[in-house]
């Protein structure tokens, strides 16, 4: 699971939901590797807004990855800035540690913890299941 | 500006949906002056060359796109409507070199009569040289013929813009891809489908029903970055060597799949919140796939234990499911779409029908999702729906309607799928 989504996803109990500490959810003995994709800095552009900054600090925090600017980069951080109209803007290394981080860092192996309730969400090859069994539904 | 679009004689119902929906993606107007499903030809007006080439750059169902320079139920009243649209702009192309293209609808016409037509266009004041490979100007005369008739009955000739990218069409051929299951769609509809999502660069689509992921790969295709969930994780993580990213990789798209989970719609881990630019998907119709969700059929259950254990923390535990309703399902993705588009994001869904009009499902509501587009794909004795849904920015939300919408909430949950009972019916009222 790559970390923007980890930004989308809380906790899939009903009874979570409504918590505050459902999300983000903690991922526990994470495995990290980095997938490669395509580099779109419009795509991030259009993420920025989307996310949840603090969620992302505290998760990059807990997997011992750099640490963050403490906001949100503006739009305007993604791209050069100068050389009015000629060239496209060239996207800036903020860009490109932004993609790094969001759409090639993945947890391979792990855990996804909710800290409401505790339960914990298995992730194996990348792929995170959040089937609940029925007492829990 | 008017302007003739040639399509494929094919998935008719679906063409002018798609043309509306790429002139929404590129953020122009198109008007549709005539159209029928019984003619490969339409006459559109557009604002310029550029937004009718944009337009057919992406078009699946369309062939290709002309400046219409005129129309006429005969070639008299054809040459007479061409005279006085475009006489103005005739030496512009006096030196050009050029081509003349002749299509035929429902009839053929021989050698002979195909160069009878072209001397016919000869009063145009052309001096360039006549070459069919890559000429400065194409021209195209477009004959529509009824069924069993030797005349045309319509006829159009225009100055090629651009053409579309049916081609791509054989790119993703579902016989050609690795890993396919027995429902995926056909990669023509699939593309149709990303096209109707408005799939583009820099967008974030969802598909929570994504088998072998068919629509993502389609819309992929088109630039956007893509996230699939299913109930059974093993369709995601594939057998061997095939699974869902080999696909993307066979394609050379793989660094736009964003990620694959499993997880239960009814029960998803998305959080409430706008992020997704676009949802596309074909729920199970619980016919060829069963419709579950999470959950015991007993109803609500007391957690099981083996050994002193819970069993749910178990390597090998799979959580049961119950079955669920169709109805109660498509509620749920227009819900589930009203709490995590941004504005103008769309729903695209398939969902089948019986054709006897009396056992016909009416159309899914929701007070926050604007019905856009319905395209009908038709079987023998069931059909199914392409609805398209546009997320209506929250000022436009009717707030009458959200509480109509919360006052009935309770009644349909429960009800049972309709279309599967009718289906092993045989369709029979």
């Amino acid at each position: 699971m790559k970390l923007l989504t980890l930004n989308f996803v809380s906790c899939a109990r009903k009874a979570c939901k409504s918590s505050t500490s459902s999300f983000p959810l903690h991922p526990r003995d994470a495995e990290l590797e980095l997938v490669e994709m395509e580099f779109n800095p419009q795509f991030l552009q259009n993420m920025l807004p989307k996310l949840e900054w603090e969620a992302l600090q505290i998760i990059c925090n807990e997997l011992a990855l750099p640490t963050l600017p403490s906001s949100t980069p503006a739009a305007s951080d993604l791209f050069e800035s100068g050389g009015e109209g000629s060239s496209p803007a060239q996207p800036t290394q903020v860009a490109r540690d932004l993609h790094k981080l969001l759409l090639e860092t993945t947890i391979r192996e792990g855990l996804l913890v909710c800290s409401n309730c505790g339960h914990e969400y298995a992730i194996k090859e990348g792929i995170a299941n959040f089937l609940l069994p029925p007492h829990l539904v | 500006m008017e302007y003739l679009i040639r399509s494929a004689q094919q998935h008719e119902d679906f063409r002018e949906a798609e043309i509306k929906a790429l002139a929404t993606l590129h953020g122009f107007d198109v008007e549709i002056l005539s159209y029928s499903n019984e003619s490969p030809y339409c006459v559109v007006r557009l604002p310029s060359d550029d937004a009718a080439k944009l337009l057919i750059e992406r078009s699946i169902l369309a062939c290709a796109i002309y400046r219409l320079w005129g129309q006429g139920s005969d070639y008299d009243s054809l040459h007479e409507d061409l005279r006085s649209r475009t006489e103005s702009e005739w030496s512009k192309y006096k030196v050009s070199s050029f081509w003349f293209q002749i299509k035929t609808f429902q009839s053929k016409r021989s050698a002979t009569a195909r160069q009878d037509i072209v001397e016919s266009f000869s009063y145009l004041p052309f001096d360039g040289p006549i070459t069919p490979q890559n000429p400065d100007v194409e021209f195209c005369v477009c004959e529509y013929f009824d069924k069993g008739t030797l005349t045309p009955k319509q006829i159009y000739m225009g100055r090629l813009i651009g053409n579309s990218c049916r081609d791509v069409i054989n790119v993703y051929d579902l016989k050609k891809r690795s890993y396919i299951s027995t429902t995926s769609m056909d990669a023509e509809l699939a593309l149709v489908t990303a096209n109707l999502a408005l799939a583009g660069p820099n967008k974030l689509m969802y598909d929570p029903f994504v088998g072998t992921a068919g629509f993502p790969i389609a819309c992929a295709h088109f630039g956007c970055i893509v996230l699939g969930s299913d109930i059974d994780g093993r369709c995601i993580r594939g057998k061997g060597e095939k699974d869902v990213l080999s696909n993307f990789r066979q394609y050379g798209i793989a660094g736009r799949w964003l990620d694959g989970f499993t997880a239960d719609l009814t029960n998803t881990p998305l959080r409430k919140r706008r992020f997704l630019d676009a949802i596309v998907c074909d729920p199970p119709y619980g016919v060829r796939e069963g419709l579950k969700v999470l959950g015991s059929k007993r109803g609500p259950v007391e957690e099981v234990y083996i050994d002193g254990k819970s069993a749910y923390k178990q390597a090998d535990y799979v959580p049961p499911k119950k079955q669920y309703s169709f109805t109660a399902m498509l509620r749920d993705i227009l819900q589930f779409g009203a709490d995590t588009l941004v504005d103008n994001g769309r729903v695209v869904l398939w969902m089948p029908t019986a054709n006897d009009a009396d056992v016909e499902l009416p159309f899914p509501q929701n007070p926050y999702l604007e019905l856009v587009s319905v395209s009908v794909q038709e079987f023998n004795k069931w059909s199914r729906r392409l609805l398209v849904y546009r997320r209506l920015p929250s000022v436009e939300v009717d707030a009458a309607a959200i509480s109509a919408y919360n006052h009935q909430a309770g009644h349909t949950a429960d009800e049972l799928n309709d279309f599967r009972r009718k289906y092993f019916q045989g369709f029979k009222s």
